[in-house]
């Protein structure tokens, strides 16, 4: 039977095959998590390229950011965690710290300190928020709009998002309370240093909710950081919040018709953590990566890639131009002076206590 | 084929109408692209109903005024829309002549009985309708991929250019960002070495499983039967977190073998369902012959049950393989990064960056796909012949 023989011969080439690949990993790998995208090539440019070439570690990357807290908690669950370091926002890692998932990292005994001699821990400064977490880049959250479909009048103040009158069209916010209601609570005539008082209150997460309200048959709600610009490009939506970074991608990479709306912008941290439990092995070459890339000369190089500010003070002064572009990226960054006459602060204390409520909240306020 | 009836021209109170209808829904689809649904629907009724019967009554001869509706829309459609609304207007100038003339001359009779009423006349070419719209329905989104794959930007938008046809709107750079992009060749590398692994275990388990639940001597036989069927009725992602739990444990979670394992589990339900159908046609008879002739079971196997069973197997291992090569929630949880497969790049891709590279992929796949399935039909027909099957 000249079928079965052919089939048998596919089979054990198939086995032979199979059992060659499955050995020879593990030996000098990481497994490094991240976000993806424009966010993750800056990252594999500026920091895995040249580790890899130095030390000859294979970096796989992952890009599970958006739920390493739940996938963290499972395999610590499961006693099995099959991640070196982890990209987060720092909300996360203060969460993941307080249930010991991280491990906590001392800035001066584990990280390289400024050129001039300044010690990390005074370099990084202020953004060290919490124990475990080695921030990399301050990114904001902000508006971008296409400048074709917004008439003669360039908007100028955050409050155009709720302005469906002078701003026709659908507009597109993130699906989660962060943000969107402190944005709703200043354009309800709150001041800006009053609003996490007001937020407080029940009365207040209603007032925001209210006025997220009278948009609410306008706004297109987007989960992923690549939705705005898709929905930008497209024109499906005449403005919507995204990171500043995906937005200078479509204005200046793409070349699309869309501007930045600056104003009220929300200033965040990402950085790295390391999950806690790793072996010895594994923890040591985390630990030894993180110093690498997290040095002054790297966070500056990470500039070059994408708009996002380096999170050392020493870093600042050494953002060049974009790799390919060759345009000075400084008036690009979120924490420009141009960019930044007004801006606002996430409060983390106060989203760690009222989080859980909140989204509650915001959920059934969605699913109305 | 010949004419099944005589046919007759039919009065102008039948066709003029019937096209009006016909106009006023391909006015409802232009004037909804133009922003305008009602002016489309009475325009298209007005304008069609008029040149068919400008065409039939008028200039009566059918092949000069047919080409003359075609030349006509496409340039109405091309101060409509530029070059690519006038293609469309010359295609649809051309399917109302066609049908203007298909009804006045009483053509739609020639191949229906001479029996039938008007109502089933009627029904008859509804039917058609409705099957046609259920197969456009079906392929239009894997068609609309095509051309989004050759997009020159990185979005999921036809751009200007690209309708204009102008070649400046196309490029191959998501084909090129595909073929060097390490992620994603490590992405066809692991789904290259998972799915035949998976279905191999998948095959040969399930063959043997499904032989060994059709002899009646088994006990709980439908017992049995229902838990190896269980992982395609049990949610996907419910069997997914279980794995996860279970191959941690067990050091499984993260591994090459463990992601095979859990496709396997996933495929050996296919391959019993398929293989148990083909059983019901086997004649044990034959596997008492051939051990009455001094073959062993393994032998019998071999040379008389497995080439009778084979169509069986070979479809439910084409199942397998299909269901490993897409799946996603199983490997998400049982692989860890090392392991990403082509459908988990994509599921990535799409949520992190809406990148066109995700399209390119698709395309790929989707014309591997039907060559696979064309080479695998071939050979059917192939050793049908052979056998003497069919008369073809």
């Amino acid at each position: 039977m000249k079928m079965t023989k052919a089939l048998l011969a596919t089979t054990a080439l198939t086995v032979a095959a199979g059992m060659a690949s499955a050995d020879g990993h593990m030996a000098s790998e990481m497994t490094i998590v991240s976000w993806g995208g424009a966010y993750s090539n800056s990252q594999q440019k500026a920091y895995h390229d040249p580790y890899m070439e130095k030390t000859g570690v294979k970096v796989i990357n992952d890009e599970s950011s958006a739920e390493a807290v739940a996938k963290l908690r499972a395999m610590n669950e499961a006693g099995n965690v099959t991640w070196d370091v982890v990209d987060v926002v720092a909300a996360d890692a203060i969460r993941l710290c307080d249930e010991g998932l991280a491990m906590e990292i001392d800035p001066d005994e584990h990280l390289a300190a400024a050129p001039d001699g300044t010690s990390a821990a005074d370099d990084f400064g202020d953004l060290l928020v919490s124990d475990c977490f080695i921030p990399q880049i301050v990114y904001s959250t902000t508006f971008g709009y296409r400048t074709d479909m917004v008439g003669a009048t360039a908007p100028t103040s955050v409050c155009a998002v709720f302005d469906t009158e002078a701003y026709p069209g659908k507009r597109s916010l993130e699906k989660r309370p962060i943000n969107n209601m402190e944005w709703a609570l200043i354009c309800d005539g709150v001041a800006k240093d009053d609003v996490y008082d007001v937020l407080e209150t029940a009365e207040g997460q209603q007032r925001a909710l209210d006025k997220l309200g009278t948009i609410k048959d306008d706004v297109i709600w987007w989960s992923a950081g690549a939705d705005t610009p898709q929905l930008l490009a497209d024109g499906e939506v005449v403005m919507g919040s995204t990171y500043n970074g995906r937005l200078f991608s479509v204005i200046e990479e793409q070349k699309q018709p869309v501007a930045m709306l600056w104003d009220a912008q929300v200033f965040d941290l990402d950085g790295w953590i390391i999950p806690a439990g790793l072996s010895d092995e594994r923890k040591a070459r985390a630990l030894d990566y993180i110093m690498f890339a997290t040095d002054t000369q790297r966070l500056a190089d990470q500039a070059k890639y994408i708009s996002y500010g380096p999170a050392r003070a020493s870093s600042a002064p050494l953002v060049g131009q974009h790799a390919d572009l060759g345009i000075d990226m400084a008036p690009h960054m979120p924490t420009d002076p141009n960019n930044a006459k007004n801006t606002f602060l996430y409060n983390y204390e106060f989203w760690a206590d009222y989080r859980d409520d909140i989204d509650a909240k915001f959920q059934a306020w969605l699913a109305q | 084929m010949a004419a099944l009836t005589p046919i007759s021209r039919t009065p102008v109170s039948f066709y003029v109408p019937v096209v009006a209808a016909a106009g006023a829904v391909a006015g409802l689809f232009v004037g909804t692209a133009q922003g305008a649904s009602l002016l489309g629907v009475v325009l298209g009724a007005v304008l069609l109903a008029a040149a068919a019967f400008v065409m039939t009554q008028i200039i009566k001869v059918e092949s000069p005024s047919r080409w003359g509706l075609v030349v006509i829309l496409a340039i109405v459609g091309f101060f409509l829309g530029g070059i690519p609304a006038m293609i469309i207007g010359g295609a649809f100038g051309w399917f109302f002549g066609w049908f203007s003339f298909w009804l006045y001359e009483g053509r739609y009779r020639a191949r229906v009985a001479p029996y039938l009423t008007p109502g089933q006349v009627l029904w008859h070419f509804t039917f058609r309708v409705i099957c046609g719209a259920i197969l456009v329905f079906l392929i239009t989104p894997i068609l609309v991929v095509m051309p989004l794959s050759f997009n020159a930007e990185d979005f999921f938008t036809f751009t200007p250019e690209m309708l204009r046809f102008d070649p400046e709107g196309y490029s191959l750079k998501h084909y090129r960002d595909f073929l060097t992009n390490s992620d994603w060749q490590n992405a066809l590398k692991n789904s290259v070495q998972i799915a035949p692994m998976a279905t191999l275990l998948s095959v040969s388990f399930g063959t043997l499983a499904a032989i060994g639940l059709s002899q009646p001597h088994v006990p709980f036989r439908r017992a049995i039967m229902a838990i190896l069927i269980s992982p395609m009725i049990v949610p996907l992602i419910i069997s997914a977190a279980g794995m996860y739990f279970f191959y941690s444990r067990i050091g499984l979670q993260g591994t090459y073998i463990g992601v095979v394992l859990a496709h396997a589990a996933l495929g050996i339900p296919f391959v019993i369902i398929t293989v148990t159908a083909t059983l019901v046609g086997f004649d044990n008879s034959l596997t008492r012959a051939a051990a009455n002739m001094g073959a062993g079971p393994v032998t019998t196997f071999f040379r008389v049950q497995m080439p009778l069973i084979l169509p069986g197997v070979i479809s439910g291992g084409l199942f397998a393989f299909i269901t490993s090569f897409d799946e996603v929630v199983v490997v998400l949880f049982v692989g860890s990064a090392g392991q990403k497969t082509l459908p988990w790049q994509m599921f990535t891709g799409l949520r992190e960056q809406i990148s066109p590279t995700i399209l390119a992929v698709a395309t790929i796949l989707v014309v591997v796909s039907i060559a696979l399935l064309t080479v695998v039909e071939v050979l059917r027909r192939r050793s049908e012949r052979l056998r003497g099957m069919s008369p073809a």
